[in-house]
């Protein structure tokens, strides 16, 4: 019997999809829709200890291939975030909480209360591109990542996932450092810093300035990072960029990934994206022999 | 994809919305929208009052941007992207219902259909559009909250007699939503279907950021029109909107 069942970390899950964090999973209703168009599991907005209004718009350049995004991690705050986590958890989501922070004894603290949320694992944002102070700022140091992994995991009983950047030439230390802390498991990749000017204006289009790319452009990085982490990790990985159909996950399965989140496709595909990449990466599974995700995670480095 | 257009004309259509044209080739719908950028300032989103070859956006002056925009001229240029959105889907004989600004979103779907059209303001020099209306239905019903033309009272109060008298399909609207709300309820009390266009705060404008969202539709990308079957799900329509972090706080 072919299967889309995995285990990630000991998170069960129905399919391997996942919506991507910042993608239609601010509100309660929001994260029931998604799991009701077919995904295995949703990741919330990334969620700080205060709210956050994020930066001013214009927030979003859409390109031929993909969007850069600089939404600035806006956010409702921790406390107001519990109604939201009510609704989703009491409707049967699986909801894996991604949280933001400036320093570990904060991180730990939104863990432990999406914890207590009913979150069924964490997802630490130490990739985000473009907010000062956060995210990527932190994601690129290896002894910051290990430092904050570590007090996490001491704080929390549920899996722990460290979401990766792949602005870095240090990708591999860095997912080193989530593993020897005791993490879970590796999410790659968040967006790609990126630019776009409007010739016009002769300036920047994004409030911001830059932002973060994502999208169709971004798959190759995405598969190519996921294929490094996985030749040097033994915990799970789970792919994010860039997929838009069942060949995209099917690639980064093969890359290494015991899972993948889709984000920028529920916006150009709409959210039945799940449900058509479940179903063609199962009728891919039967033509080709493979009777589970664990069967195809990187056969592509064999 | 960002667009940079020139402004072409002008067209001041009330005490406090002026309408600007710009040639831009995209293809939209009724009811449609598009995210309009003042590089520099901000981007906000605007419903296509023109939807032809030749385009234009309706902006009531009320705040920054929008006052901003009722300074700019001829020859101009501002960056607009989209057209985004799901619009009307007409069907039937249809009676059109726009309170305030909300007209701008109705104007395409009026001189595609020449259907039966109700314009509500809170007085008389906050009309718009009614001169241009006359050309494309026959019957135009006006009422004014203060009663300084046409009806006095509200949209919604002026639509029941309408409806008491003629036959109709559906009735298509926008306005604010208070207005929305009960005319929606007016709507389902007669078992008539209709379709709404609402607005929320936008950010992205395509389905991604969650910004717009009530309940669980994206009006960006669900709307900005849901019909009633939709609508009546709503638990948050006429009720909640989110704040600029996403917070829940009354409308
Ligand atoms: C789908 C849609 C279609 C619209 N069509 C029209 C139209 O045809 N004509 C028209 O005059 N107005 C329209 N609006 C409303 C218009 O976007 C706001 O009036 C405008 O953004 C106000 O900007 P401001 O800087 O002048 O005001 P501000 O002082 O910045 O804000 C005043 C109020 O405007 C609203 N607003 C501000 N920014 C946004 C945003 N990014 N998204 C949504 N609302 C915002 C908020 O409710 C805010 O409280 C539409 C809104 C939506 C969502
Ligand atoms: C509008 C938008 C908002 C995002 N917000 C977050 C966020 O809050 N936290 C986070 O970890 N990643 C965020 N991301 C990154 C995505 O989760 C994902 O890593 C990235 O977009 C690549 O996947 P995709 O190509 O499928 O979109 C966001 C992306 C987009 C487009
Ligand atoms: S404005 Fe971003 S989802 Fe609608």
């Amino acid at each position: 019997m072919t299967s889309l069942k995995v285990n990630v970390s000991g998170l069960r899950l129905k399919n391997p999809s996942m919506v991507a964090s910042g993608i239609m999973d601010e509100t309660g209703d929001s994260m029931i829709k998604m799991m009701e168009s077919g995904a295995g599991a949703v990741v919330t907005k990334s969620i700080g200890l205060e709210p956050k209004d994020g930066h001013g718009n214009p927030t979003l350049v859409e390109l031929d291939y993909g969007y850069i995004n600089a939404m600035g991690l806006p956010n409702p705050g921790i406390d107001a975030f519990g109604e939201e986590m009510e609704v989703a958890v009491r409707a049967g989501v699986t909801v894996i909480g991604s949280i933001f922070a400036s320093c570990e004894g904060d991180f730990s603290l939104l863990a432990g209360r999406m914890e207590d949320m009913g979150a069924a694992a964490v997802e630490l944002n130490l990739s985000c591109p473009h907010a000062s102070g956060y995210g990527m700022e932190m994601g690129i140091d290896p002894v910051v990542v290990k430092a904050i992994v570590a007090s996490v995991k001491d704080s929390v009983r549920v899996p722990v996932f460290a979401k990766l950047t792949p602005n870095t030439h240090r990708l591999m230390d860095i997912g080193n450092s989530v593993q020897e802390a005791g993490g879970d498991a590796v999410v790659a990749i968040n967006t790609l810093k990126a630019m776009a000017i409007s010739p016009e204006s002769a300036r920047p289009i994004l409030r911001n300035r830059f932002g973060g790319l994502s999208g169709p452009a971004v798959k190759p990085v995405g598969v190519r990072a996921v294929f490094d982490l996985y030749s040097v990790l033994d915990i799970p990985i789970i792919g994010v960029g860039g997929i838009t159909s069942w060949r995209d996950a099917v690639e980064y399965i093969m890359a290494g990934a015991s899972a993948f989140q889709v984000g920028s496709a529920i916006g150009h595909k709409g959210v039945q994206v799940f449900g058509e990449i479940c179903d063609g990466m199962l009728a891919f599974m039967r033509d080709y022999g493979y009777s589970s995700i664990h069967d195809m995670t990187g056969v592509a480095h064999e | 994809m960002n667009e940079p257009v020139m402004i072409k004309r002008i067209r001041r259509e009330s005490s406090d919305v002026v309408s600007l044209f710009f040639d831009w080739d995209a293809e939209a719908a009724p009811g449609q929208f598009v995210m309009v950028c003042i590089p520099g300032l901000d981007e906000v989103p605007m419903s296509l009052s023109t939807i032809g070859p030749e385009k234009s956006i309706s902006i009531k002056a009320i705040g920054e941007t929008t006052r901003f925009l009722h300074t700019m001229g001829e020859g101009d240029r501002i960056s607009v992207r989209g057209p985004y959105g799901r619009g009307f889907r007409p069907d039937g004989r249809i009676l059109i219902v726009g309170g305030g600004v909300g007209m701008a979103a109705m104007m395409p779907l009026l001189r595609s259909t020449g259907a039966d059209l109700i314009i509500g303001a809170r007085k008389e020099d906050e009309l718009v559009f009614l001169s241009e209306c006359r050309e494309y239905t026959k019957n135009v019903w006006v009422s004014t909250d203060d009663g300084s033309v046409g009806f006095h009272g509200n949209a919604v109060q002026l639509m029941n007699q309408v409806l008491d008298e003629g036959s109709y399909d559906m009735v298509a609207a926008c306005g604010p939503e208070v207005m929305l709300y009960y005319l929606h309820q007016a709507c389902m009390e007669r078992g008539l279907e209709c379709q709404l266009s609402l607005e929320r705060f936008m950010k992205c404008g395509v389905g991604l950021c969650g910004s717009c969202v009530v309940d669980g539709q994206r009006v960006c990308a669900e709307g900005p029109v849901f019909d009633s079957a939709t609508l009546e799900k709503l638990k948050e329509f006429g009720k909640f909107k989110r704040d600029v972090a996403g917070r829940r706080v009354r409308l």
